[in-house]
């Protein structure tokens, strides 16, 4: 029993940490439902969900409640092991993937255990990534199969024909950041990503010296659209020719582990794209006088919208309103105040700025959502095939050329 | 000690994922139980610091390849299977072909030359894989890439053959 006892701190610290992760990944997942309506309703000219609570901000926790409180059926006919299986498979995956996320470079200090912010630290972080991604398959095509229902089945068909599609092309669009990188550690990655050239433009891949990676992050963000299943590439679902697709007989709960799962797999979509194309952690500010100053960024933004908070919720319609507003704001002012103190201000710059790429790619992906028509089903794969599979070759190639004549 | 619990663990769950293979009735749980045999296999290489080999492995085989076999089963729609009466020279000699298979592979890894022990890997071991395949190794490496691609275009001669 030696060896536990000498990894038990690790592992109690990995267990703080997984713990803290899930918390926070949880509640992000049932604010982004609430982002992605409020943005698609603003998009089409509505005002969203408002009725739970003030802006509509308590509509997850109902929504997650009225998920538990409905019956769960299973349909006669289904597979009931297989059945039970596929949601637990696609939300258990899709969770899973989170956990070789680095967050920021800081070191920070649990039971006395120096630890970085990122669950598992793996050398090969990237390539266990797409194996997770490239089992999560299994989830949706289980799904469809299992339901006894042909619409269930032609949806789990499809889907899975189109995720094993594009996941050849979202893998080598990836390719020209690993041969600039020389590396499939996230962390690594990143930090290879710092510097600037002329003094103001990042070294990010998405502007790489040797070979801006545009190319790589337009094949990258296409294929990643079509392997989570969002429109225009939804045709897993198209509810006008199938119903719902592989999740039409799943209810209650169950299907909230579906819900769940597509914006869980939104999410790291999102953090990989930040990572590998956005320079992940890493600050678009060149160290200087200027940085000094955007360091405090994170403070001013939370006192701002702290303070507008408070403005606004001291002249809300309800009674609830002109109670809650207020106190989340001073509770956002607090936490801005939190973040200048001399020894999280350094830790936090990492996270900060990590989380606000991806908060602006998940912007990006529900503008797309609510923007662009679905493809038929042969453009589909025709785009995979024969458009974003050439183009991310083409790019490995060029890349490539690119890297040795820079040596 | 960890490691060896970990190794009993993940080796029984390959045994038994392989027996169920071969027991269950439908073609669906047939696969699945096949994809828990490459996981865990996935899991063992682990144990042995092969990080990048295990990745690939869940990548190539439980996720590219069964994922074609489940979808294959799924189109065809295929259902549970009639049990044969299996046969005779598989009754009698099966059990006694197949001790003789393992005491076969006994002997063979306790003869080996260099005993089989677990090496220390370096810590850029994905680098050193990558310098085996595409420097020194190079040609049997593309040679086989060329083999599997004859063998795609040969499927796809033999399904259009009909037209």
């Amino acid at each position: 029993m030696n060896g536990l006892f000498a990894q038990y701190p690790i592992l109690l610290v990995s267990l703080v940490k997984i713990a803290v992760l899930l918390f926070i990944l949880l509640t992000a997942l049932a604010y982004i439902v609430w982002f992605e309506r409020k943005v698609a309703a603003h998009i089409q000219s509505r005002v969203g969900p408002y009725r739970v609570g003030p802006h509509g901000l308590l509509q997850p926790a109902a929504d997650g409640l009225k998920f538990l409180m409905k019956e769960d059926m299973t349909p006669a006919g289904a597979d009931r092991f297989v059945y039970s299986l596929a949601p637990i498979l696609a939300m258990t995956l899709a969770l899973t993937t989170i956990a070789m996320i680095p967050f920021g470079p800081a070191t920070i200090t649990i039971f006395g255990q120096p630890t970085q912010l990122v669950v598992a630290n793996v050398n090969v972080g990237l390539l266990v990534i797409f194996a997770i991604t490239a089992i999560s398959v299994y989830g949706v095509a289980l799904a469809g199969w299992s339901s006894n229902n042909k619409y269930s089945l032609l949806g789990g068909l499809r889907s899975s024909a189109q995720m094993v599609s594009y996941e050849l092309s979202l893998t080598m669009s990836v390719v020209g950041v690993l041969l600039l990188a020389g590396t499939f550690n996230l962390s690594e990655i990143i930090q290879a990503q710092s510097g600037f050239s002329w003094h103001f433009l990042p070294h990010w891949n998405l502007f790489n010296p040797t070979l801006p990676q545009v190319l790589g992050f337009f094949c990258y963000f296409m294929a990643a659209i079509a392997e989570t299943n969002r429109l225009p590439f939804d045709l897993a679902e198209a509810e006008s020719e199938l119903v719902a697709g592989y999740h039409t007989e799943y209810s209650s709960f169950r299907f909230a582990m579906f819900f769940m799962a597509e914006y869980a797999a939104m999410i790291t979509v999102a953090c990989l794209a930040t990572i590998l194309f956005f320079g992940g952690w890493l600050s678009p500010f060149p160290l200087g006088p200027l940085s000094y100053w955007t360091r405090y960024l994170p403070t001013a933004l939370f006192a701002a919208g702290g303070i507008a908070l408070v403005l606004h919720g001291l002249r809300y319609r309800t009674a609830l309103g002109r109670v809650t507003l207020p106190v989340v704001g001073l509770a956002l002012c607090a936490l801005g105040a939190a973040c200048a103190r001399p020894g999280i201000i350094d830790v936090i710059q990492g996270p900060f700025w990590f989380l606000a790429k991806v908060f602006v790619i998940l912007f990006v992906y529900v503008w797309v959502r609510w923007t662009l028509p679905r493809f038929r089903y042969d453009q589909l794969m025709g785009i995979g095939w024969k458009l974003l599979l050439p183009l991310t070759l083409f790019n490995v190639v060029i890349t490539s050329f690119a890297v040795v004549a820079r040596k | 000690m960890t490691q060896l619990a970990l190794f009993l663990v993940l080796a029984a769950i390959a045994v038994a994922a392989a027996v169920s293979l071969i027991l269950q009735r439908h073609p669906i749980h047939s696969a699945l139980s096949l994809v828990v045999v490459m996981v865990a296999l996935a899991g063992l290489y682990l144990l042995l610091d092969a990080e990048f080999v295990a990745a690939v492995q869940i990548i190539v085989y439980a996720g590219a390849i069964m994922v074609l076999f489940v979808f294959v089963i799924m189109l065809l729609n295929a259902g549970t299977e009639e049990r044969t009466n299996l046969s005779r020279a598989a009754h009698y000699a099966g059990i006694p072909l197949a001790a003789l298979l393992l005491v076969g592979l006994a002997y063979t890894v306790t003869r080996a030359a260099t005993p089989i022990v677990a090496q220390p890997t370096p810590k850029d071991a994905t680098r050193q894989l990558s310098m085996l395949l595409f420097r020194d190794l190079a040609f049997p490496f593309e040679l086989t890439s060329v083999l599997i691609l004859i063998a795609m275009v040969g499927a796809l001669v033999l399904a259009k053959r009909d037209e």
